[in-house]
């Protein structure tokens, strides 16, 4: 029921937001049919492509047209990429580069802020704790990108240690693929293991606070143990309610840091599309966008009640 | 007590050299001087030029003002259309209440990346396709934040008291809740500055935001790059710039919640 519940809510609002970017590109100015032909092109070709492509419907017609058609997984054609490339084989083909980018990215910041965080709370005001407060409030405020920049600039060209950007493909090379994700993927999780860092901070305070911790302490067992076993856990259930929205700003970053580094993911398909106006790539790619946000939403809404029995009753 | 006065000089700081831009900068921040181009700071250029041997720190003044308007527009649309929008939602409940949510999780799922380039595609690139994008992003945040301050504070005795004593709605939500919500949108307000000049910086490294040869901090890093090798500085002190005023927003955030003993999520 939990997940059923979710799936629908996720679905429904996939929905609402591709109907407003349809809507928000119908009213575009500009005439896709005139993009295909050209400007020379006589005014009876220009129909019949303007009939071809559905343009010449209303509105309601053309977006049912374009949502059916999503249904069967075909997102329409490109406008602007080598002609005959259909948008779902593109967008497709961007998801290897930026599935594992955002995953890698997860995977770091969590592996920055649960240490840092609970070893932060297990000392609250200590010198440790006021360190990490620093660190990472200074870290939040730092643009990936620019952190991106420099990387490239200081760890792969001078250093040498990394690739300094660009990317092969998997099947050829799939080592080099993964190496050239690194350094971007770490990139991606500083400044969002920083904002990370802090709420498992402050859920482990509050955790750490509890009876049960007092308990376990009073039985004899080793702080370790406390930490690790008895507040980490507790706090982990806080921390997951909060964590969704830092990983969509982490998948959102990726689009960014994907352009810094030259990785054919999703935000240059995007960003190429925007700019060379090519609105059936924009339209799709937005939404393919939008449903991975949902989808990694959906998936960490589906971890609390594995984390937590007490939700699976509940909602 | 010197964390606090140390984020607000940093702000201050910033501010202050933006604002001064309009009166005076070292150097004309577009004028381009080729024989001088990519030289290091020194005292005549105190953070160096760039590969049109324009002045970076003339520039970076400059460059604050998308990145400040952005923030200024973000948090004033934002907060007012957002604030409306979840006291809407909150204090009338029903299906008024469900409807704005909904709404409000559809843009609130958009992140501001996807939203500027859907307003770039019809605005086209520039400053205020980006103004949009981020105040846009902002109406759910204020939104959601509203709507559930006011869930709590509509069932407070104070409130009970105001209705009994005949108050009208609009005087309730006015004169008695929202008083009550101020010090938590205050706080979100200046996360959110924060959060819209690192989105503004974003979209204008990608071409999207001012375009040349206006100057904006993410737009001088995006030039930068390609000469990064040959004169880091340009590539150093532009991002220096965007970190050190979120910086300064994030801990006025911080001291504003702990001062106004705000919990932060």
């Amino acid at each position: 029921m939990y997940w059923l519940k979710k799936l629908g809510a996720m679905l429904a609002t996939l929905l609402l937001v591709s109907a407003l970017t349809f809507t928000a590109l119908y009213f575009l100015p500009g005439d896709p049919a005139l993009l295909i032909l050209g400007t020379e092109a006589e005014p009876g070709e220009l129909a019949l492509v303007r009939a071809q492509l559905g343009l010449d419907k209303p509105m309601a017609v053309q977006y049912w047209h374009w949502l059916s058609g999503v249904l069967r997984g075909d997102f329409g054609r490109s406008l602007t990429f080598s002609r005959g490339y259909s948008v779902a084989r593109l967008v497709v083909s961007a998801l290897p580069v930026t599935i594992p980018l955002a995953a890698a990215a997860i995977f770091f910041s969590l592996l920055l802020a649960i240490p840092l965080g609970a070893l932060a709370a297990s000392r609250p005001g200590g010198r440790l704790d006021s360190l990490v407060l620093t660190l990472s409030q200074t870290g939040l405020s730092i643009p990936a990108f620019w952190l991106g920049i420099l990387a490239i600039q200081f760890i792969a060209v001078e250093l040498g240690w990394l690739p300094p950007g660009g990317m092969p493909k998997w099947r050829a090379d799939p080592g080099g693929a993964a190496l050239s994700l690194l350094l971007p993927a770490l990139v991606l999780a500083l400044p969002r293991g920083a904002i990370l860092t802090r709420i498992v901070r402050a859920a482990m305070q509050e955790a750490l606070g509890q009876d049960y911790i007092r308990t376990a302490r009073g039985k004899g067992l080793s702080e370790w143990t406390v930490i690790s076993r008895h507040a980490l856990k507790n706090a982990l259930v806080t921390v997951s309610t909060v964590a969704g929205i830092q990983l969509i700003q982490l998948l959102a970053g990726a689009l960014v840091v994907e352009q810094v580094f030259s990785l054919p993911g999703l935000g240059r398909l995007i960003l190429s599309a925007v700019l060379l106006r090519d609105l059936p790539l924009v339209q799709g790619g937005i939404f393919a966008g939008a449903a991975l946000i949902m989808a990694l939403n959906f998936l960490l809404d589906s971890t609390y009640p594995l984390i937590d029995p007490r939700i699976r009753g509940v909602a | 007590m010197r964390g606090r006065l140390k984020g607000c000089f940093l702000l201050g700081l910033m501010v202050l050299l933006t604002v001064s831009g309009f009166f005076f900068t070292p150097y004309p921040p577009n004028e381009m001087d080729i024989p001088g181009r990519l030289e290091a700071p020194s005292s005549r250029h105190w953070l160096g030029t760039d590969n049109y041997g324009r002045d970076i720190f003339s520039r970076i003044i400059i460059g604050g003002r998308p990145a400040l308007a952005a923030g200024a527009f973000a948090v004033c649309i934002g907060l007012t259309l957002g604030t409306l929008w979840g006291a809407a939602a909150g204090y009338y409940r029903g299906w008024l209440e469900e409807v704005l949510m909904r709404m409000a999780d559809g843009l609130y799922s958009l992140p501001s990346v996807l939203m500027a380039l859907l307003a770039v595609t019809l605005l086209g690139p520039g400053q205020a396709s980006i103004l949009v994008a981020v105040s846009l992003a902002n109406i759910p945040i204020f939104a959601r934040l509203t709507r559930s301050l006011f869930l709590s504070l509509r069932e407070r005795e104070f409130i009970l008291a105001a209705r009994a004593m005949g108050s009208t709605n609009r005087r309730i939500i006015f004169r008695h809740i929202l008083p009550n919500c101020l010090s938590t949108l205050l706080v979100q307000a200046s996360t959110s500055f924060a959060a819209a000049i690192l989105a503004e910086a974003s979209l204008s490294y990608l071409g999207l935001g001012t375009q040349p040869p206006a100057a904006s901090w993410g737009r001088m890093l995006k030039e930068a790059q390609s000469f990064a090798g040959l004169a880091p500085w340009a590539a150093i002190f532009p991002g220096l710039a965007i970190a050190l005023t979120v910086l300064g927003f994030n801990r006025l955030g911080d001291n504003l919640g702990d001062r106004l003993g705000v919990k932060k999520e």
